[in-house]
Formats: C-alpha cells, sequence, structure tokens
C-alpha cells in the first residue's frame, strides 16, 4: 500500500481526508486507484488527454517523479507520494490574423514551432541594445519572425563607415539618427509590430526603467562600461542577456542570467585594462562577422522567448571566420561573486568612456597633456613644432597620414624606440581615435619622459578630418 | 460564493500589483476559509522572468513552503491573486486551465501602473468556465 497526501484545494474530494491510501506498483497505478476511488479527482488531475496537468506535481518521498521514471517510477511498500500544486496564469496569447498566418507559415508547419509559436513571438517585447553591427541582423530577423515589441536603444548616427557591416542602413540613411534609419527598415520588414525607439545613451540612471517592459534584452554594444551596465541591470531584473561580442576575425556568443544560469560576471569579473582591447573602430572588424554572431543572438533570442531547444546559456560560444571554426567553452556560476545589488558608474569601473561623444569625459590623472584637432592646428600655425608620432599600425598609415608626421611605430611598441625620441622636444601621439595614443603617451611618461612634453591628439586623425581638413579621407 | 477583506488588506494587494507592473504579480490569499474572510495578502515571486509581462509562476515546493508558514499562523489558504498589465480583470484561457477547484483567484486590472479594476472568480466544477464571485470590503 502506498499513502498520498492530498492537497487542501483538492480534500473536497476526498471526503476532506488529508492523505488517502491506496494499492499500486507505480505511481500511475496508485493515482488512478486515487482517482477511481474519488471520481471528483480525475478531471483536476489529469487534462482530457490522460496526462497530468502541468500544475499538478507529485513527489514520491522528497523526489519530484519528474526526475525520477515519471508515472512509471515503481512504488515500494509504504510508499508516500504527496500531490503539490504550483500555480500558474496570465494573459492568453493573442490571436493571429489572415495575413500573419500566412506571413508566419513557415513557422507555423514547424513541429516545434506550430501554432502557439508566432503567438508567443507575437506577444513577446525584446529590447536590443545597439544598432551596430551585431543589432543590424538581429533586428531584422526578429523584426521578420514576428516579434510583437521591439524596443532599440541607440543615440548614434550612421556614419559612412558603418556601411560595411551595419546592414540595417543603406547609404541614403547616412547623418540620419541609427534609431530613425533602423525603424523605417523593421517596419518595412514587418508593420505588424511595434517598435520603441530611444535615442538616448544607456546609463545607470535610465536602464531598469528603459528595459522594465520587456522579456529578453540583446546586448549589441561595442564597449565595456554598456556591457557590464547591461549585465547588471539584467541581473537586477532578473531578464535573460542574450549576449554577443566581435573583434577582428573573432565572435562569442552567450545567453547570460537565463534560468538561474552564469551571466557575464562569471565569465569576465572585471573588465580588462583600459586600452588592452582596441574597440572596432580601432582595430577594425571583418564586415560578416557581427552578422553570423548577431543571427546567433536572433537565434538564441527566438529560443528563449519560445522556451524551444538548448540555449546558450552555461556554454561561451567562440567563433574563428579566418579558420572558420566554433568550438565551446562550460561557464558556470561564480559561487564567490558579489551579488549585484546597484547600478554603478561604469566608466570609472571600466576606465574607459563608454562612447566617443564622451571621450574628455574621463577623469582621472593622466601623465601627459591633451590637445584636440582645431587646437593643435591653431598651436603648429602659431609655430609649435612638436616631435609628430603616429603610433597607428602601417596598414592604416596607407590609408591616411599626417605629411608632417615624423615616425611611425604601433602604440603597443613605443618604448622600444625610446631611445630614437626626442626628450627635449614636445611630442605629439596620435592614433585613429585617441584611445591608443593616450596608451602610449601613459607608457612613455612610466618611461620618464616629461608628462608636460606629451601630447595626445584627442580624436586622432579621424578627428581632424572631421575638425580641421576634410580632405582627409576618414576611415 | 464570496470572500471579503478589509480595506488595508485590499490597498496591500494593489500597492504590489502597481509597484509591479509593467509585469505580473502574484500571491495568496490567507484568512478564515469559515467566513470567507482574507486577512493576510502574502506576496509571492512570479518566476517567469523570461514572459514576466503576461505569465506568472510559482513553483509547487515554493508556494507549498509559503502555505505551510501561513499555515502555521492558523490561516487558511482561500486563494490567490495576480495582476493583469494593461488588461481587463477578466480571468484569461491560461488562468482557467491552471486554475486549482475550490479556491479564489483574485485578478487586479492594471493600466499604465494605476490599478483600474479589481475582480474575484473561482474555478467551475467542471473546469469549463470561471464564475465570478463578490469581493467585499469589510470594516475591522
Amino acid at each position: 500500500m502506498a499513502t498520498i497526501h492530498i492537497p487542501t484545494p483538492l480534500r473536497p474530494y476526498t471526503d476532506g481526508q488529508a492523505s488517502v491510501e491506496v494499492a499500486g506498483a507505480t505511481v500511475a497505478e496508485a493515482l488512478n486507484a486515487l482517482t477511481t476511488a474519488h471520481g471528483g479527482l480525475a478531471k483536476h488531475l489529469r487534462d482530457d488527454a490522460g496526462k497530468l496537468r502541468s500544475f499538478v506535481n507529485v513527489y514520491l518521498g522528497d523526489e519530484d517523479i519528474r526526475f525520477l521514471d515519471g508515472e512509471a517510477t515503481a512504488l515500494g511498500d509504504g510508499a508516500e507520494l504527496t500531490i503539490v500544486p504550483s500555480i500558474a496564469g496570465g494573459l492568453d496569447l493573442p490571436e493571429l490574423t489572415g495575413p500573419e498566418i500566412a506571413r508566419y507559415s513557415r513557422h507555423l508547419i514547424l513541429d516545434e514551432v506550430g501554432m502557439e509559436g508566432p503567438r508567443r513571438l507575437k506577444a513577446s517585447a525584446v529590447l536590443c541594445i545597439g544598432t551596430g553591427g551585431l543589432g543590424s541582423p538581429l533586428l531584422m530577423y526578429l523584426a521578420a519572425a514576428g516579434v510583437g515589441r521591439i524596443g532599440i536603444v541607440d543615440f548614434d548616427v550612421v556614419d559612412e563607415s558603418n556601411l560595411q557591416r551595419q546592414v540595417i542602413h543603406g547609404s541614403g540613411s547616412v547623418g540620419r539618427p541609427k534609431v530613425a534609419s533602423a525603424a523605417e527598415r523593421i517596419r518595412d520588414i514587418n508593420p505588424h509590430i511595434q517598435v520603441d525607439l530611444f535615442e538616448e545613451p544607456l546609463t545607470s540612471e535610465n536602464a531598469l526603467r528603459i528595459m522594465a517592459p520587456y522579456d529578453v534584452v540583446v546586448d549589441g554594444t561595442d564597449n565595456f562600461p554598456t556591457r557590464y551596465l547591461v549585465n547588471d541591470a539584467c541581473v537586477m531584473l532578473g531578464k535573460p542577456n542574450v549576449y554577443g561580442s566581435i573583434f577582428k576575425f573573432e565572435g562569442q556568443a552567450s545567453v547570460f542570467n537565463y534560468r538561474g544560469g552564469p551571466n557575464y560576471r562569471d565569465l569576465y569579473p572585471e573588465p580588462p585594462p583600459p586600452g588592452l582591447v582596441p574597440s572596432c573602430a580601432e582595430g577594425g572588424v571583418l564586415g560578416i562577422l557581427p552578422g553570423v554572431i548577431g543571427c546567433i543572438q536572433a537565434t538564441e533570442t527566438i529560443k528563449v522567448l519560445l522556451g524551444a531547444g538548448d540555449t546558450l546559456s552555461g556554454r561561451l560560444l567562440l567563433y574563428d571566420a579566418l579558420g572558420m571554426t566554433f568550438r565551446q567553452l562550460k561557464l558556470r556560476k561564480d559561487p564567490h561573486a558579489a551579488a549585484v545589488t546597484e547600478l554603478i558608474d561604469y566608466q570609472q569601473f571600466c576606465g574607459v568612456p563608454a562612447n566617443d561623444h564622451e571621450q574628455a569625459a574621463v577623469a582621472e590623472e593622466e601623465p601627459f597633456q591633451r590637445v584636440n584637432g582645431p587646437a593643435a592646428k591653431a598651436r603648429l600655425d602659431g609655430g609649435w613644432s612638436p616631435y609628430v608620432l603616429d603610433v597607428r599600425r602601417p596598414a592604416e598609415a596607407e590609408i591616411v597620414k599626417f605629411e608632417f608626421a615624423d615616425r611611425l611605430q604601433p602604440h603597443g611598441e613605443v618604448v622600444a624606440i625610446a631611445d630614437e625620441l626626442p626628450r627635449d622636444r614636445d611630442i605629439l601621439i596620435h592614433c585613429k581615435m585617441g584611445g591608443r595614443s593616450a596608451t602610449a603617451a601613459k607608457a612613455l611618461a612610466d618611461a620618464g619622459f616629461d608628462p608636460q612634453k606629451l601630447y595626445n591628439l584627442d580624436g586622432g586623425i579621424v578627428g581632424w578630418s572631421r575638425d580641421v581638413d576634410p580632405s582627409l579621407p576618414a576611415y | 460564493m464570496s470572500v471579503s477583506t478589509s480595506a488595508a488588506e485590499l490597498a496591500k494587494l494593489h500597492a504590489h500589483a502597481e509597484e509591479g507592473y509593467p509585469h505580473e504579480v502574484v500571491g495568496i490569499l490567507a484568512g478564515d476559509r469559515l467566513t470567507g474572510r482574507i486577512e493576510r495578502v502574502h506576496p509571492l515571486v512570479n518566476e517567469r522572468s523570461d514572459s514576466a509581462h503576461n505569465r506568472y509562476k510559482v513553483s509547487g515546493l515554493t508556494l507549498m513552503r509559503a502555505e505551510r508558514g501561513l499555515e502555521s499562523q492558523g490561516l487558511d489558504i482561500l486563494g490567490y491573486y495576480h495582476s493583469h498589465p494593461d488588461h481587463t480583470a477578466q480571468y484569461s484561457d491560461f488562468d482557467r486551465e491552471h486554475a486549482l477547484p475550490n479556491m479564489s483567484y483574485v485578478i487586479v486590472s492594471v493600466r499604465n501602473g494605476v490599478v483600474a479594476e479589481t475582480a474575484s472568480w473561482r474555478l467551475k466544477e467542471d473546469r469549463s468556465a470561471m464564475d465570478s464571485e463578490s469581493l467585499d470590503i469589510v470594516s475591522v
């Protein structure tokens, strides 16, 4: 004989008894004996197909039978079964209209998606941080799949140099806000969905408010401060964070903070030292790379929304475009990780500004001077005659260089030529945008150069092209 | 059937629903089964973080622990409440499919972050629908 413990709401069907003794060699036999003796229970325990209803959990001792052999689990004499209801509910999924059924038919006929899949997607809301290389394919595929509400956060404008990879934007959109350009393309792909635009930087002040209405957040950012901000806000809000990042020919993807899984801080507790990892603008990126990684993020987002398949939660996917290989690493939660309880100053945390709009905003003691393009031009015109050191890679100098540059030496190797640089003269150091040259200036200061004589060209040669001499090509 | 509660407990329930907006919130209604009086509104954590704006779930053991705690204080479990962000207080088919019999299901409609409507429902014996039941406010 086995004993079945009955929860309060079902006791009216067992004449008020809190437990019932039944015979049965398996869980199924015991439950059938129960519903035979107490007929009113049957329709509440099982659905029309005879399956246990989703809110009915059955425990044998302290084990959920789903983790044993289900209803086939064998019962010894004196076994104790407990029926433990869970509670669930919520709004019904929206119906699909005729045009929507036609549009999503290739999804509808997939057994794994079915009629419920597109209805779930229609009821879903996804926030994409960034409409750059990753956000471009991601947003287009999420829109095409019919995710009912898509939010976009970006405050950049479309630049000529974006078009090599940011395929959501076209040549006609150069100079327009990215969110406007992206929204137009999304609405053309699928007029049935709601698009929310946030043309503002994501900050510690607005992140929780902006993210709150969405089910999934997709990280399409290109910098560490925003990546940590997105991660921490997702952890605080309990939202899945679909992660992707790209560098030159290599990409990474994962799903963070999903069903108790690890998050970005379990992978990287702290950011790399400033300047160690160049941005795409500084290091370059194969245009198709974000297409591959963004599509992987789109796939994972759809799987999370559908509850289908095995996501990248707990796994870090590594893609190498040159070798054309995919590898994966196991990710686990770091048991010693500090709990995320508040959003901090992420620019300070990472030691870098979140975007090039704020190059000058980094507050720290710097062992060198800063001068922007127009100021440098004015001083040069006034007779200033610094030694000009270009710390970019030779391939960049072939694209564009200053005629008045004295020396080209990549930023990581400037100390090697320290003995060949003048110490009694000002040195003006530049790179593409000002990041690597700041690293080089610091390295020279550490090597004993006078901080008063080291000048970093803020904005780099690109800033010069924009503000001083538009005849130089920006790249 | 009908249930009743005090203005103070209903205010707690409404505050929880508004605080959780735009997500669905969920909790237990505990009190006296004989009189149908709800004496304690007990908030729970919605486990559906992947789709919290239109779904709630509380797993069995979590629910059981909370209910045992309330029962040990001499309270009966009368039912559950949840919110419908930007939707009516009408039960959904999804609510009905997942409902337990002999329990009150209070649904709070929250529009733009503000409670708009409150209704209580009880599953029919044949599970085909839920009946409306009155939710009365009584003074202490």
